[in-house]
Order: structure tokens, then C-alpha cells, then sequence
């Protein structure tokens, strides 16, 4: 099958400004090699400085690569850049281009015609993408009037203007709330099962989101790529390792039981309402549950309950990388 | 969805200009208070210039110069300030990165900032004249009204090719380049004759302004609508504005193309209130 997108031994060094005299050098992408195929939706998955959003902006051509190469639907997107922005576009969540003295459809025909999309398609396509995205009662809505959600969608629909073959999506949903994210999510998977011939590459770093929607997924960390492939065969890799979940009472640094010999890696969440934690373990062995209890106790931590829930993603994260996606 | 039609490359960068024009003047429309800041309120400088030059006994046709010089003053200050500023406010407001990404002339955006530009400061330069046919009793001795329309449109593109310089400029070093523009406000004020003519400075000082374009244009265009000049007393002025814009024309086209290429290298195009 045709690759849509492929990167090659890419990597991507910064260089901040000097402080006290030396250069801070930042790898934000380190040999990273990726093959998506036409029509799939894929997913890259990793924590916030992963350099997921580094990636994206060098394929679409905002960000040139220190070294190694990258192409989208065959063009360079170094030497074809031209060629690469006839048929890309981006959506990145939190952002809202667009003009705030200008309507809803105002702003969506103004980057139709970026794409010089004609005249009666252009209004035709406005209009469309606005159902899509829930946003026809607002269509004459001045932009610097709607809520950060609104935006967000017209933000979304801005990215389908001109239909394109790949799409980039950098954290689509942030900032919308669940009804209108998933929402999203069933539009972009409808979008690409309909068109076999559109490519989709999400970055994200909501677990559920890579899980429902991506064909495969690349997990990403520090800049590399630590594992790819099917949701589902992640999820298989770690079956034969067991993952717990305590509940426990009050808060605390979980990080030393990552000394308790059998711990592949943990992440815990504290919940400020009810003052309890959630810790995830994903242990070598079930016998060393014991341990992680008795460490518990012995750290004054009540255990509320116990649970050995279905792997997920962040299970596999937690096991690639030591510690959670947080 | 059915398929969509695209334009060829001319056609779609024309689209783009058009669509940024009507960014620019449908927003004047509907925030008309610039038409206070913008235009009432420069019209008290020219008033003091205009009585100072009263008080002085001063030529009649020294306050048609000051009129022409505060309607010109207008395009240049939307040039340092709107158009050299506007691509380092659209990276700002997240608007930058689609228009990058966007298969269009870079000069195609700015030139729709551009002619949305020109188009609500002419308004504000006619209100200017407005006051001074009426309020002033200005007299202009229009001989040649295609001369004066040649000098307009020569002077208009050379000084906005210069505000693509600047956009590209302002886009790559942002605040920084903020001080330039303050640096380049009065100075310029003075040399280019905003408020006098620029034969009563110094001959070297006057060497220095004729690098502005503006020296120039202003210059020509006092002489068709105050003195009645025609075509040929003018000539020299058009082959120096004319020189002056296909030079500045692909310098922008060059500084665009440096800076974005430069830009895409070191990251600045993503980083924000740097």
C-alpha cells in the first residue's frame, strides 16, 4: 500500500538563546522514521514536549528538519514544499486563526479562498462544514463573540476547507468540551472510512482519543518513537505483565515505589475533591501487588480499593517509558 | 461532500488578495472609531502647522503644503505601522501558520494588506483635503490630473513595497523591530517634507532624504496640485519612483523569501512573543 506520509531518520535540534554564556540545545526530534499508509489514521501519542508538534510543523512545511527527510504523498517537503500545501492542512487545538471582526462564515470563506476555492463551492462548502461542526446558528456571528469552544470548532472546520489528502490534527479537542470532542472524533474517522484515499495524522495526548480513533499508533517520547503499531497489539504487549490500580486516601510522591523490585513503571493522579489518589502499576508479576501494598501502608497511604483493569494505552506507555503520559 | 473546484496558482493568489482586502475593509466598517483617531485627531498637528505658517505671513500655498503633506503622512504611517507590523500580528493572533501553510504567493497576502491599507487611508487623506478645500480654503491648481494620479500610484507602490521589506523584517525580529519604527517616525517626518517643502533644508540633508520614496513623491505631488505643474516638469520624479518601486518590489520579494526560509530554519515562525 502507497505511504502518505514518511519520515526518515528525521531529527529536529533547537538552540535557545544564550544564558550565562552557553547555548541550550534542545534534540526535540531524534531519528524518527514513520511510514502512513493512504487512508489511515494514525495516531502520535505522547506527553506535552514529546515533540509531536515538532513533527507536524515539519510536515507541513512550517519547520525545516536538522537532518533526515520527510515527504507527504510523496513530495519533499523540504525541496516541494509548493507542492505539499496544495494538499495539507493543520488543525491545532487551542489555536483560533481567523479575524475577529469577521463572521463565522466570513472567516471559513476568507481561508477558502487560500486554497482558491471558487465562489458558489466556496459558500457551498462554508455551509456544509458549519453543519458539520454545529455551528449554522452562528454562521453570521461575529468570530471575537463566540465561546473558546465555538472557536475551536470553527477552527476544526477551517482545517476540512479545502478537503485535504492529509490532515494534520495537533490536539484537536483541546478545549472542547466531551459532547462537541466526540462529536469531532466521529466526523474525522466518518471522513476518512468514506475517502480511502484521505490520510490523517493526530497527535494527542488523551489515551481514549488514540484508542478509539487511530488505525495504529505511534507512541512517542523525548523526541523518539518507542513503539508503533496497532491500538490493540500495543495493548497485547502488555498482557503478560499485570496492571493494578490502587485507590488510595490523600496524596503523596509515588515515585519511590518504582524501587520495589517487580515495577515496570506507575503514574498516579491526585483528586483534589475527594483527596484520594489513583495509581496505575504495571508490575512484572502479580505477586509483587503485595509489595506495592505493604510499601503503601507502611508510607501511611489507606488502601480504598484494589482493581486489575483492561490494559490500556497508558499501561503500555507506563511500560515503555517508566512513568505516566502526565 | 462533492468535489471541490480549485483555481489555478493566478487565480487563487488573486482570491487571496481579494480576501484579505475585504479583511481590512469590512473591519474598518465595522470599528468606525478609527475614523476619530485617524483622522480627526491629525488634523489638530496640521491645524498648528497650518496657523504657525499664518502667524508667519507665509505663501498661501504653504498650507495646500501642509494638507498634502498630512494626507501623505497618513500612508506612511500605515505603512511602519500596520503593514511592517501585520505579519508579526498574525503570527501572534495564530494566523501566521495557515496563511504559511497555504499554498499562496506571500506577496499575494501582503498585497491584499496592502490595498485594504490603501484603500481606508485614502479615505482618511480625502477627509484631510475635505478639510483644507473647506475648512482652510485650500486652492489646488490641478493641470495635469493623470500626472498627479501617475505620481499617487508610483509613490503608493514604491512606499508599500517598502512595508513588505519592513513585514518580513518585523516578522522575523518582532518587538525588537518596533524601535526601528519609532526610529524611523520623526526623522522621516523631516526629511520627506512632510509639513515643508524639503528645498529649504540643507543640500546634503536633502541628498539624505531622496533615499525615501516618499521625499519624492511628495515633492512631485505638491507641484500638480499646488503649482500646477504638468507631466514633464515631473519626469525625473517618475523615473525615481519607478526605480524606486521595481527595486523595493524584489527586495521585499527577496526579504519574504529570506526570511521565511531563515525563519523555518531557526523555528521563529512558531515561537510566539519572542
Amino acid at each position: 500500500m502507497e505511504n502518505s506520509v514518511e519520515t526518515r531518520n528525521v531529527s529536529r535540534i533547537f538552540k535557545s538563546g544564550k544564558t550565562e554564556g552557553s547555548t541550550r540545545i534542545v534534540k526535540a526530534l531524534d531519528d524518527v522514521s514513520i511510514s502512513i499508509r493512504k487512508g489511515e489514521l494514525f495516531g502520535l501519542l505522547g506527553p506535552n514536549g514529546a515533540g509531536k508538534t515538532t513533527l507536524i510543523k515539519i510536515l507541513c512545511t512550517l519547520l525545516l528538519p536538522t537532518s533526515g527527510s520527510a515527504h507527504v504523498r510523496g513530495h519533499d517537503v523540504v525541496k516541494e514544499a509548493d507542492h505539499v500545501r496544495k494538499i495539507i492542512n493543520m488543525v491545532t487545538g487551542g489555536e483560533t486563526p481567523g479575524y475577529g471582526i469577521l463572521t463565522v462564515a466570513e472567516n471559513l470563506w476568507f481561508f477558502s479562498q487560500l486554497y482558491g476555492i471558487k465562489g458558489d463551492v466556496a459558500k457551498r462548502r462554508v455551509k456544509e462544514l458549519l453543519e458539520i461542526v454545529g455551528l449554522s446558528d452562528e454562521a453570521g456571528t461575529r468570530m471575537n463573540r463566540l465561546s473558546s469552544g465555538m472557536k475551536q470548532r470553527l477552527n476544526v472546520a477551517r482545517g476540512f476547507i479545502n478537503d485535504p489528502e492529509v490532515l494534520f490534527l495537533d490536539e484537536p479537542t483541546l478545549g472542547l468540551d466531551v459532547l462537541s470532542a466526540k462529536h469531532i472524533r466521529g466526523y474525522v474517522r466518518n471522513w476518512v472510512n468514506k475517502q480511502p484515499e484521505k490520510t490523517v495524522l493526530l497527535t494527542t495526548h488523551y489515551m481514549a482519543e488514540a484508542d478509539e480513533l487511530c488505525d495504529r499508533v505511534g507512541i512517542i517520547h523525548e523526541g523518539r518513537i518507542v513503539a508503533c503499531d496497532r491500538p490493540s497489539s500495543l495493548k497485547a504487549t502488555v498482557r503478560d505483565k499485570t496492571v493494578f490500580q490502587f485507590n488510595v486516601s490523600g496524596s503523596g510522591d509515588y515515585e519511590r515505589l518504582k524501587a520495589v523490585k517487580g515495577v515496570v513503571g506507575l503514574s498516579w493522579a491526585h483528586h483534589i475533591e475527594s483527596d484520594t489518589s489513583t495509581l496505575k502499576v504495571v508490575l512484572s508479576d502479580q505477586a509483587v501487588a503485595s509489595d506495592i501494598e505493604s510499601a503503601l501502608r507502611a508510607s501511611g497511604s489507606r488502601i480504598m480499593s484494589v482493581t486489575t483493569p483492561e490494559p490500556t494505552l497508558e499501561d503500555v506507555f507506563i511500560h515503555l517509558v517508566g512513568k505516566g503520559l502526565e | 461532500m462533492k468535489a471541490i473546484a480549485y483555481s489555478g496558482n493566478m487565480e487563487r493568489n488573486l482570491r487571496a488578495i481579494v480576501a484579505r482586502t475585504y479583511v481590512r475593509i469590512v473591519g474598518s466598517g465595522r470599528e468606525p472609531s478609527w475614523i476619530l483617531w485617524d483622522t480627526v485627531l491629525p488634523m489638530l498637528t496640521l491645524s498648528t502647522y497650518i496657523y504657525v505658517y499664518k502667524v508667519m505671513n507665509a505663501p498661501p500655498e504653504f498650507t495646500g503644503f501642509v494638507i498634502v503633506g498630512g494626507a501623505m503622512i497618513a500612508f506612511w504611517l500605515n505603512v511602519l505601522w500596520n503593514m511592517a507590523a501585520q505579519l508579526y500580528w498574525e503570527k501572534e493572533t495564530g494566523n501566521l501558520e495557515p496563511f504559511l501553510m497555504a499554498p499562496i504567493s506571500r506577496m499575494a497576502m501582503l498585497m491584499g494588506m496592502a490595498i485594504g491599507g490603501i484603500f481606508n487611508t485614502t479615505l482618511r487623506a480625502l477627509g484631510i483635503f475635505a478639510v483644507g478645500i473647506f475648512v482652510f480654503q485650500v486652492e489646488f491648481l490641478v493641470v495635469d490630473p493623470l500626472a498627479a494620479l501617475l505620481i499617487f500610484v508610483l509613490t503608493l507602490a514604491a512606499l508599500y513595497s517598502l512595508g513588505m521589506v519592513f513585514a518580513s523584517v518585523f516578522l522575523m525580529y518582532g518587538r525588537e523591530a518596533w524601535h526601528t519604527s519609532h526610529l524611523l517616525q520623526e526623522p522621516i517626518y523631516f526629511l520627506s517634507g512632510f509639513y515643508f517643502p524639503v528645498k529649504f533644508l540643507p543640500f546634503w540633508l536633502q541628498v539624505a532624504a531622496s533615499i525615501i520614496p516618499v521625499t519624492f513623491g511628495l515633492d512631485a505631488i505638491r507641484r500638480i496640485l499646488i503649482l500646477g505643474a504638468g507631466l514633464g516638469e515631473v519626469s525625473l520624479h517618475v523615473v525615481v519612483l519607478a526605480i524606486f518601486w521595481i527595486v523595493l518590489f524584489f527586495m521585499a520579494k527577496w526579504t519574504l523569501r529570506y526570511m521565511e526560509d531563515h525563519g523555518r530554519s531557526e523555528g521563529r515562525l512558531t515561537l510566539r512573543w519572542q
